[in-house]
């Protein structure tokens, strides 16, 4: 058993102290700290959305009467009297929406769930009961609902991106011609929904001709430059405050109708309103993971060695804006294939927008490549753990770029060692206990290394504190200590002596908080902050690492003769655009990582299952897992093992719990709830060991810091998946693995 | 949610006189305004019968050759009563693997087996069809709709909600009664005559008379500590069954006596499997007997293409709890 008793794992080489979160505390006493907590001036109203019961077609007619009689109603906006809103764009187009489309901009209805109305009133419930009350009419179209269904449109990837390129190394067809053993199988992965605790909220007030905007966000100046252009504003005339997130897994990236629906309504109303998507609501305003389906062929030589990889994707997207993925050249990128080639479709039909949601390419892409890496060892007889050995790479094969650090076979042997992987029976079906049929699988687990321009503000105090500004987000992850942390150790203040402002667009502008770049980007910006305020005081990195840092600072900001020292820094990574700087201030995205030209950047993992099945029900049980990391710098072990631990737990429950249940006829979700959408619970996750394996990358970024934040519930699936294959003998490629597929 | 009379009255007999046909009791309130938020439920007048005062309704006892437990009582209390987890296993197992906690505080026993199904159909007043919620309008779930967790037992073509309760299926393998008080004054039933197979008109659900208020449940005193609850389900906790069996043998030697089999997560109805208890009594019980009982459990189940993997499981699933309690102590 792991030992789970200490939430704070011991720090070992390139840690920083495992402090716990400064707003613990108020976050386990319910403290009143989100976005919709926030006091605005003035008494509340309250905006109910009602959303389309059908996912193709048109509303023919909307009755009033019934809605505009419950007492308090205040306001009823349909499409016939939606003040204008500007010109949106979805990410795919440059911008920072769900979708390409304004909310209530006609009759037309592209998917379930899609707002046809919105109601204010004086109450909650009394906006609930109107909305209720108001009589949609429908004239509706037979949908598209997912793969197979009559209407999509499948498409390859380049049809609808122009800079799409498929993946091709060398021949591999004739490689896998070639090869001794051989793997053709195909894999899907389910829709599923980010279901953060926190439920999609925002609440909008307008002060002299300024919109504040409280909602929950990943971006607080992409969600500020949105609105603004959405509101056709100044965008100095919008401000964001979104101090913590309860939960965002990419749902709370890109903005969705309700921003607009509030700000439009307090407009209207002049006075807050505030509007809280339902749960199921949550289900279609703010995408999901999509469906993915997988054919890969994988062969290797008699000895293991990998000779070809051919894999071809699908996705599933919307109709009118299609969001994708992708993501094949990062899975290329993995091991020393002789030759690769890589395909990707879309397939469009009548539904939302999908959207990221945590390791958006990977879990499904990885998924395929490493259920495969799976069963073609087990074909060449060769230990899974040994076969992935035998084929790892210090290069992206197909294009030669390095990797700047690759500690996974440290991992294997870290997770191998605590799992006890040595005692396993490579047989099937060899492991039982009693009624209780025993499999042991593993996989590997994976991530881009990915980072963003920041900026960031250090202002220090003549009492010795600091304070850091910087637009950054915490979306549960800690990010408030480690941005302390990091100032601390550069500037040689203790980090409780640090006060960090994040979650508000008027502070200097940090990344997106999505692809596992918040940490390395945000503390590289405080980094250059420190170094430039530092400097600005005569002082050197010397000074910071002294003992007597502290009393060096002061007598340095005495002799300046200035109040208060200030400095902003401005970082952005290796192989940024020169303008990344400029964009970052204009609200823009710059992303770079991952599989580049010149590197190759990735955090790696081993990760190992054991489950448990019984042999006559068939359900599946997970007792125990043990999971490895290695990604650079760690910058708090506490909260680091519990991002890991928690990406194990969204792996396992993926590979067997998760799905999003779709009517084929009507095109709806039909488990829009979280009774029904099964996320894991204690009792389904007994014993997860987080291992973290010391790595050292100087290359990557300032403190050395790889995104970890998507890393550990990558792989997770192809683990279970393949210890159910031990268990039973039955390969079940079709996520999740639920008792049907196995009975 | 609509506008809804409340009253809390001390007195069952005032609860009863206050109740018409559009109102509704309320005690832990777990379906009733969780179905109300929805609009699925539009009640002009609930009844609080938390507060009732004129007797205990929050009991258990043992009298006059009956176990009598009454309606107010919580979930998590029967669950946890030393007697019960001692002579009735089953009982007490079927409370501990529903729902979660903080349900089983709130949900009160009367209110629990009157729980409805979890079809998404009838929850979602955006689906026009469904011949539960409103009769007539057809069957969205036959109608080419997910069905995955529906029933496969007890089911009509214009019906195959399943119903998802667990402790339901203890109390009809039990024989349990009902005790009622009606606007005619008190009366009893049995537990198998509460519910109503989906037949011809699903949107009677069971048959209670205006105003009928469960007061308690009585069970003839037997005890059976040779008893279980088995549920399987995709999720470990908070998870409805997809299928269960109580189970309660009273064995002599590897003989049975005598054997109480409830299904549930399969059919329509707490669901009673009397043929297959004719057939094991008076036969050992081994695996074959046991794999022949559970045929006949389900040798009328009727599977869509989504949910016909639950006669197997449904099997296994009675087959796993026979022989697992044949194996506890007696």
């Amino acid at each position: 058993m792991a030992d789970n008793s200490k939430a704070a794992p011991a720090p070992k080489e390139n840690m920083g102290q495992p402090i716990a979160r400064y707003e613990a505390r108020q976050k386990v006493m319910g403290g009143k700290i989100y976005s919709s907590d926030l006091p605005v001036p003035g008494k509340k109203a309250y905006a109910w959305m009602v959303t389309s019961t059908i996912a193709k077609g048109r509303v023919t007619g909307i009755d009033e009467t019934a809605a505009k009689a419950v007492p308090g109603v205040l306001m009823i906006m349909t499409h016939k009297n939606r003040p204008a809103l500007g010109d949106i764009a979805s990410f795919l187009k440059g911008g920072m929406f769900v979708t390409d489309n304004n909310t209530l901009s006609g009759p037309t209805i592209e998917h379930e769930g899609q707002p046809v109305a919105m109601v204010v009133a004086e109450t909650f419930e009394g906006a609930r009961e109107a909305a209720h009350k108001l009589k949609v009419g429908y004239a509706a179209e037979s949908p598209s609902a997912t793969f197979e269904s009559p209407g999509v449109t499948t498409r390859p990837m380049g049809e609808i991106n122009p800079r799409y390129k498929p993946v091709k190394f060398k021949d591999a067809a004739a490689a896998l011609a070639g090869s001794a053993h051989r793997v053709d199988a195909e894999y899907s992965t389910p829709i599923q929904h980010h279901n953060s605790m926190e439920l999609y909220s925002t609440t909008a007030y307008w002060d002299d001709g300024k919109l504040v905007l409280h909602e929950p966000s990943q971006f607080v100046w992409g969600l500020r430059k949105g609105a603004a252009a959405q509101m056709k504003m100044d965008e100095d005339n919008v401000r964001v405050k979104s101090p913590f997130v309860g939960g965002a897994f990419g749902g709370k990236g890109a903005i969705t109708v309700r921003t607009a629906l509030a700000a439009l309504a307090a407009r209207q109303l002049k006075r807050p309103v505030e509007l809280v998507a339902t749960r199921a609501q949550g289900f279609t305003i703010s995408g999901n993971r999509q469906e993915t389906q997988h054919k890969i062929s994988l062969g290797c030589d008699a000895q293991g060695k990998l000779t070809g990889y051919d894999h071809s994707m699908w996705e599933f997207t919307s109709r009118v804006t299609p969001y994708n993925n992708g993501g094949l050249d990062n899975c290329a990128a993995m091991y020393d294939f002789g030759a690769v080639s890589g395909q990707n479709y879309i397939v469009q039909g009548d539904r939302n927008v999908p959207n990221f949601m945590r390791s958006p390419a990977e879990v499904p892409n990885i998924y395929a490549l490493e259920s495969a890496m799976n069963e073609l060892a087990a074909a060449a007889n060769i230990d899974p753990v040994a076969f992935r050995k035998m084929n790892d790479t210090r290069v992206n094969v197909t294009n030669g770029a390095p990797y700047t650090s690759r500690s996974v076979n440290a991992c294997w042997d870290a997770a191998a060692a605590s799992f006890g992987w040595d005692k396993r029976n490579p047989e099937p079906g060899s492991m039982r206990d009693g009624d209780w049929l025993i499999g042991w699988g593993c996989a590997m687990a994976t991530y881009p290394t990915q980072m963003a321009p920041s900026a960031a503000k250090i202002v220090l105090r003549k009492n010795g504190t600091a304070l850091i500004e910087v637009a950054a987000h915490d979306v549960g992850t800690g990010c408030y200590t480690i941005a302390a942390q990091a100032a601390g150790e550069r500037l040689g203040i203790d980090p409780s002596r640090i006060t960090v402002q994040m979650g508000d667009s008027r502070l200097p502008p940090g990344p997106i908080s999505g692809g596992s770049i918040s940490t390395a980007s945000v503390t590289s910006a405080i980094c250059d902050g420190c170094d430039r305020l530092l400097t600005s005081l005569g002082l050197t990195a010397d000074d910071a690492k002294a003992s007597d840092s502290a009393d060096r600072l002061a007598a340095a900001l005495a002799r300046s003769g200035r109040p208060v020292a200030e400095a902003t820094g401005a970082w952005a990574p290796i192989g940024a655009p020169d303008d990344a700087i400029d964009r970052l201030y204009d609200g823009g995205l710059v992303f770079v990582g991952g599989a580049g030209e010149k590197r190759t950047m990735f955090a790696f993992g081993a990760e190992m299952v054991e489950v448990r099945i019984n042999a006559r029900t068939r359900e599946i049980r997970v007792p125990r897992m043990v999971g490895a990391f290695a990604a650079g710098r760690i910058m708090n072990p506490r909260t680091a093992h519990s991002q890991y631990m928690g990406g194990m737990i969204w792996g396992m429950a993926s590979a067997l719990l998760e799905a999003t249940e779709i009517d084929h006829k009507r095109a709806r979700y039909t488990n829009d709830n979280i009774a029904e959408y099964h996320l894991a619970v204690n009792a389904d996750i007994p014993d997860v060991d987080v291992i973290m394996v010391p790595e050292v990358d100087d290359e990557i970024n300032i403190l050395g810091v790889k995104g970890i934040g998507e890393l550990s519930n990558v792989g997770t699936a192809a683990a279970i998946t393949d210890a159910v294959w031990h268990a039973t003998g039955k390969r079940v490629r079709d996520l999740p693995v639920t008792i049907d597929k196995i009975i | 949610m609509r506008p809804f009379d409340y009253q809390r009255p001390a007195r069952a007999a005032e609860a009863v006189q206050a109740a018409s046909a559009n109102s509704m009791y309320h005690a832990g309130g777990t379906t009733v305004v969780d179905l109300m938020k929805l609009d699925v439920w539009r009640p002009d007048r609930l009844i609080d019968i938390s507060g009732l005062s004129d007797t205990s309704y929050d009991f258990v006892q043992r009298k006059d050759g009956r176990l009598r437990i009454g309606a107010l009582t919580r979930m998590s209390s029967l669950a946890d009563n030393a007697m019960i987890r001692s002579d009735y296993p089953l009982l007490s197992d079927s409370l501990w693997l529903a729902a979660s906690p903080q349900l089983r505080n709130m949900a009160r026993l009367g209110g629990n087996v009157l729980q409805r199904t979890r079809c998404p159909y009838y929850r979602d007043t955006g689906y026009d069809q469904c011949n539960r919620r409103n009769p007539g309008s057809g069957c969205a779930a036959l109608d080419g709709g997910v069905t995955r967790n529906h029933a496969v037992l007890g089911v009509s073509d214009q019906c195959i909600a399943t119903y998802q309760g667990d402790w339901a299926q203890a109390l009809i393998a039990l024989d349990a009664n009902v005790e009622l008080l009606g606007k005619d004054g008190p009366r009893a039933i049995r537990f198998a005559d509460l519910h109503r197979l989906p037949g011809d008109n699903p949107a009677q659900e069971n048959n209670l008379r205006t105003g009928d208020l469960i007061t308690a449940f009585s069970i003839p005193d037997k005890t059976w500590k040779r008893s279980k609850y088995l549920k399987i389900r995709d999720r470990e906790s908070y998870a409805y069954a997809l299928a269960s069996a109580a189970v309660a043998l009273d064995m002599e030697g590897d003989t049975v006596r005598d054997v109480r089999i409830g299904l549930g997560g399969v059919a329509t109805v707490p669901w009673r499997a009397s043929e297959a208890e004719a057939a094991l009594k008076g036969q050992t019980l081994d695996e074959a007997s046991a794999t022949r009982a559970a045929q006949i459990a389900f040798s009328r189940a009727q599977g869509t293409q989504e949910n016909a993997f639950k006669i197997k499981l449904g099997r296994e699933t009675l087959v796993r709890a026979l022989l697992e309690t044949a194996q506890m102590e007696g």
